[in-house]
């Protein structure tokens, strides 16, 4: 499957919806779209919905770092929910768990 | 390329060195997987690891030169075993390199300290039960995962072993 991709904003905060495949190949453009969204001025919250996702590698939790860093440097808030067992798994094994933020429960 | 043994059905799947066949090379072992009976936990993972070399391969065997290179996937089909090689011709890599990619990464470090990207071989490494890794005229990463069978001890991931 390839990917899926869909961006909602409500002033300063962002939500993405990812879905499918982020490999080598969806990859660029899931990081361009969640760097240019960070990189926006006045984003003051980025929020990504991984529910969709079907595989994700180690090309997603580059991914995640490089955004989770222009964030910090932005002091723009970035978390993630709905994560699959397998993104789960992967955040776990690969220790990004620890490191991530993740919002519990049921989103607005 | 590994010696072949007897009783192993062998499927070979060669392809062009580009992202988007990334997909195809996943599918291809998560079907030959099914088939030998692993769980659905064991098929993701093996789809993982394999996912991982073949980018690795894409992204780094070619670099810098012009032809086009292709990637090759052998899987051996044994009664109790699925073994994986992905190999290229590149560029390879320095073989005391990989030790240092094999740190657990994360743990106790500060967000701007992560790296971006060289996890390809510790995931490789944690997801598979057994990885030999050769750099000669390209790379060929070779792993092994066990069918678990009453009796039959398959390793957690968190112990599995290694060998480089």
């Amino acid at each position: 499957m390839d990917l899926f991709l869909k961006t909602t904003s409500q002033d300063t905060e962002h939500r993405v919806v990812l879905g499918g495949d982020i490999d080598a190949h969806t990859g660029p453009e899931v990081k361009e779209t969640l760097m240019s969204l960070a990189n926006e001025p006045g984003t003051r919250r980025l929020l990504i919905d991984l529910e969709a996702v079907e595989y994700m590698d180690s090309t997603g939790i580059g991914i995640f770092i490089a955004v989770m860093k222009a964030c910090k440097q932005k002091e723009c808030a970035f978390e993630v929910q709905k994560l699959s067992p397998r993104v789960e798994r992967l955040f776990r094994i690969t220790g990004l768990y620890e490191h991530i933020a993740i919002r519990k429960g049921e989103s607005e | 390329m590994a010696e072949q043994k007897p009783q192993a059905d062998v499927i070979r799947l060669t392809l062009p060195n580009q992202t988007e066949y990334l997909g195809v090379a996943r599918l291809t072992v998560s079907g030959i997987a099914n088939r030998m009976g692993f769980s659905y936990e064991e098929i993701e993972d093996i789809k993982l690891a394999v996912g991982e070399a073949c980018t690795n391969a894409v992204i780094h065997a070619y670099k810098g030169k012009e032809e086009v290179g292709f990637i090759h996937i052998e899987c051996q089909v044994f009664p109790d075993r699925l073994c994986i090689e992905v190999s290229d011709q590149g560029i390879g890599f320095a073989s005391e390199l990989i030790p240092e990619q094999l740190t657990p990464i994360f743990a106790g470090r500060d967000l701007d300290d992560l790296d971006e990207g060289g996890l390809g071989l510790y995931l490789i490494h944690t997801l598979m039960d057994e990885v030999v890794i050769r750099s000669e005229a390209g790379v060929a990463v070779s792993m092994t995962k066990y069918v678990r069978r009453d009796g039959v001890a398959g390793d957690d991931w968190t112990n599995s072993e290694t060998e480089v």
